[in-house]
């Protein structure tokens, strides 16, 4: 064992020597096998700086180029999306390679990731890479190799029948759902997230693997207000929302939880001190005004004594209309249409068939290139409410910050149904 | 090892079906093949979540590895009697590289430590990039650390009020349009910055996001502090005779983007000239000649799109930086705003470095406990933002419209005479 941790140490030498930029070759240490007992050998908790790197970074990204990126970065020429999922990148030096995109789960097991490896040892000289939707990119360097792989990726699958790599993801398609961990791995959520992405995109699928949309769809999900992933600026997306006021649990708060900070963590200022009684003994704990409160999650977030989830009142707001990208619009947020959706294990059938009737009333009536935002835009909210048959509702009326903003200040409208469902009684 | 206790999940086992990758039958595959009861109590916990519709996961759990304030997510179960081998399951955040870039010799290991260590689950990406290692106990939290620094030269990433790993777009690598070296300057800042990275000290969260071009395929604008957006500022570059292979229908319009659908033959005045944000570009039909208006162009990157073949961005690049997005917590969503409109990044980036250093210096000193940058900047105004904090000169560029109300804050010294007056000569003139 002294071995391993001397040659770990040689290794580290190597690393070192060129501060961890390896460019023409791999650094040596993924050659190296894996020592499962080298950890307990080098860490000793009685002097736990002993043999410690920190502040070392992630590998440096050049040496797991391909030698085809390596020589062709910054000087590619076009590229071309040969069929859904499949780009065909031209580099300047007439270099050809071909970059077939597969969905992912997102969460998934070292096997899965293996099974990746395999694919990306027998056609890509083991290179490989994801995209930021958690879709995962093989490289090949001929419409062989292009074949073949297609042909591969088509035929692995589970044994519950579902694809492990579906090719898809480019183009005027839905893209694979950026998303968060639900209950499968968050102490805050709302919802759960693997389970509704993975009933969305059953239904969803045929849109993933071709280009019939109007334009690109993003679709994303965020199982509580804290949005991790660029929800609130997506074609479509799903947010988790609690309807119930935190539950305070007085003899446990004072505890576990920094009280001015809880104060502080409500936006609406709508928690304050207390004192309570219990048992003869004085407990400083808090009171929240529900009347106030928007069930934003945030005092849970800084105080455990504050749980907030619940079954009953917890579940899904769909936003709609946003996007990222600075082509033709600017970028912008999405907007409540769908204030709340229970929450429906395991397949979410009412989450999924708004999504899917969103989806497809865009895709029958907006132009070529208009994103889902665009669309709206242009034929007005009151249209899109129309068209999709969403009941509108006193909830998709801003009334937080800036809710002015929002209000209809001009007699440009359009006179859908919704104008002769108001009725003035007097 | 050991039989493994399996649970009965009919309502997670429904997520078997369909043609999408079930997460499910990966994860009892997997622990049926290596005998890991932490997939099999996962996935019963996840069914009681089902039925409750509540999670399991306690609040929180400080834990982590020495020296370092983030990297580490503490999670207990809630229910450690019926799923032990889930009792403690922290995550660990492992940095990604720039651009998503792996080697599977590297990955191979990877997993290799993974299974022995901890529960073999993971995400690729979390949100913010990190390669998530998702459960293990606490015990295993410092060898874990120690195979990833001393067997894989791999570093965690960020969680907390540090700097998040920054995270950029597939940049020169693939992209013809990365008009800054992406993957060059995330890897630089990562660098530079480990020690904010790794050791919380801001008032919350921080990110930096890197996308190559207008487009930002990393969504830059939605959901960095700081956003490194890449632009151009000259002409777009113009191929004329291929312009007229997209008219004449020999090239495929928006490089095949929308070939599942009959959207009629490509028509450049409908598709590309009226489109166009800027209105700055005209086709002249009977010299078959496509004119561009450069100053008037927004570089929305429409036109480029539709037509790759033939038009480029300009020779003139940089990186536009944009400042203060976030998402709904606390005081509602923001998008990045510009601060600087073009900066010509060169390596080794110490102009930029410093500017961020500036930037958390007063974040620092005057952003109040969880208050992003972009709500300080609210809260402050971005007029003294730009002209007391980083220092520049405030232009048109920064507002989408001027203000609408004239309540402007004026100081003593921009007015002739001061603010004391004297109020008898003031009723010499003016008796009351």
């Amino acid at each position: 064992m002294a071995d391993v941790v001397e040659r770990l140490k040689e290794l580290w030498g190597k690393y070192d020597e060129l501060e961890g930029k390896f460019k023409d070759e791999m650094d040596p240490i993924y050659q190296e096998p894996y020592y499962p007992d080298a950890a307990e050998k080098l860490y000793n908790p009685d002097k736990p700086m002993q043999n410690r790197v920190t502040d070392i970074g992630p590998p440096y990204y050049w040496q797991f180029l391909p030698p085809v990126v390596k020589k062709n970065y910054g000087q590619w020429k076009s590229h071309e999306i040969i069929q859904p999922g499949v780009i065909k990148r031209v580099a300047e030096s007439g270099d050809v390679i071909y970059v077939v995109r597969c969905g992912t789960p997102r969460l998934e097991t070292t096997d899965y990731i293996r099974e990746i490896c395999e694919i990306a040892d027998k056609y890509c000289d083991g290179y490989v890479r994801w995209t930021t939707r958690n879709n995962v990119e093989f490289i090949v360097d001929s419409e062989e190799k292009l074949k073949a792989l297609l042909e591969d990726l088509k035929n692995r699958k589970h044994p519950g029948g579902s694809y492990k790599f579906p090719i898809g993801g480019t183009g005027a398609g839905v893209s694979n759902i950026v998303h968060t961990q639900g209950w499968i791995h968050c102490h805050t959520p709302a919802i759960d997230a693997s389970g509704v992405v993975k009933s969305i995109m059953d239904e969803l699928f045929e849109y993933f693997g071709s280009h019939k949309l109007p334009a690109k769809t993003r679709l994303a999900l965020a199982c509580c207000l804290n949005m991790c992933g660029a929800v609130h600026c997506s074609d479509i997306a799903i947010v988790g929302i609690h309807r119930k006021p935190p539950m305070v649990e007085d003899e446990r708060l004072q505890h576990v939880c920094e009280i001015p900070l809880v104060i502080a963590a409500c936006p609406l200022g709508a928690i304050k001190p207390a004192t309570v009684e219990i048992d003869g003994q004085k407990k400083k704990t808090v009171r929240v005004n529900a009347s106030r409160c928007m069930f934003c999650g945030n005092c849970y977030t800084m105080c455990p004594a504050m749980p907030i989830a619940d079954g009953e009142g917890d579940g899904i707001a769909i936003v709609v209309g946003g996007k990222v990208s600075n082509r033709i619009s600017a970028p912008k947020f999405s907007r409540v249409v769908i204030p709340y959706i229970p929450n429906e294990p395991p397949r979410w059938p009412t989450t999924v068939k708004w999504i899917k009737k969103i989806l497809e009333t865009y895709a029958e009536h907006a132009n070529k290139y208009e994103r889902v935002g665009d669309w709206i835009e242009r034929i007005g909210w009151e249209k899109f409410f129309e068209l999709t048959e969403i009941p509108f509702t006193e909830k998709s009326i801003d009334d937080y910050r800036l809710a002015y903003t929002t209000y209809r200040t001009t007699t440009h409208f359009k006179f859908t149904k919704h104008v002769d469902e108001v009725k003035i009684e007097v | 090892m050991s039989e493994v206790k399996k649970h009965d999940t009919p309502m997670v086992d429904e997520l078997k079906k369909g043609p999408w990758p079930s997460f499910v039958d990966d994860i009892y595959t997997y622990g049926e093949k290596h005998k890991k009861q932490a997939c099999f109590d996962i996935m019963g916990q996840l069914e009681l979540s089902y039925k409750h519709k509540e999670t399991h996961w306690k609040h929180g759990g400080i834990v982590g590895v020495f020296g370092y304030g983030g990297g580490v997510i503490g999670r207990y179960s809630d229910q450690q009697d019926k799923f032990p081998a889930i009792w403690a399951f922290h995550t660990l955040r492992v940095h990604h590289t720039a651009g998503k870039w792996y080697h599977t010799s590297a990955l191979r290991k990877l997993c290799e430590m993974w299974d022995h260590r901890g529960s073999g689950l993971v995400n690729f990406h979390g949100s913010t990039g990190d390669l998530v290692l998702i459960g293990t106990t606490t015990e295993q939290l410092e060898p874990t650390f120690f195979d990833l620094t001393h067997q894989l030269h791999w570093d965690l990433g960020g969680s907390g009020s540090n700097l998040r790993s920054p995270a950029c777009c597939m940049g020169k690598s693939l992209c013809e349009w990365c008009l800054y070296d992406v993957q060059d300057l995330d890897y630089e800042l990562t660098m530079h910055f480990q020690d904010e990275l790794h050791r919380p000290a801001f008032p919350y969260k921080f990110k930096f996001k890197f996308s190559g071009c207008p487009l930002d395929c990393v969504a830059a604008i939605a959901r960095a502090d700081l956003s490194f957006i890449g632009i151009w500022r000259d002409e777009i570059q113009i191929d004329q005779e291929a312009v007229r292979a997209y008219v004449n229908g020999e090239l495929k319009p928006n490089a095949g983007a929308f070939s599942d659908r009959d959207w009629g033959p490509f028509d450049i005045q409908k598709e590309v000239i009226e489109r166009c944000p800027g209105k700055c570009m005209y086709w002249d039909e009977k010299e078959q000649k496509l004119y561009i208006n450069n100053e008037d162009c927004v570089k929305c990157m429409h036109c480029i799109a539709v037509m790759p073949e033939a038009l480029k961005p300009g020779k003139d690049r940089g990186v536009c930086l944009l400042i203060g997005a976030k998402a709904p917590i606390l005081e509602g969503a923001q998008l990045s705003t510009v601060l600087v409109p073009f900066w010509r990044p060169e390596p080794p980036y110490d102009d930029i470095k410093e500017f961020i250093y500036k930037i958390w210096d007063f974040w620092m000193e005057n952003g109040k406990n969880r208050e992003r940058i972009g709500e300080l900047i609210q809260r402050i105004g971005l007029n003294r933002f730009l002209t007391e904090v980083v220092g520049i000169k405030p232009i048109p560029q920064h507002v989408r419209v001027p203000r609408d109300n004239p309540y402007i804050f004026w100081k003593e010294e921009e007015v002739p005479g001061g603010w004391q007056r004297d109020i008898k000569e003031f009723r010499k003139r003016h008796p009351a």
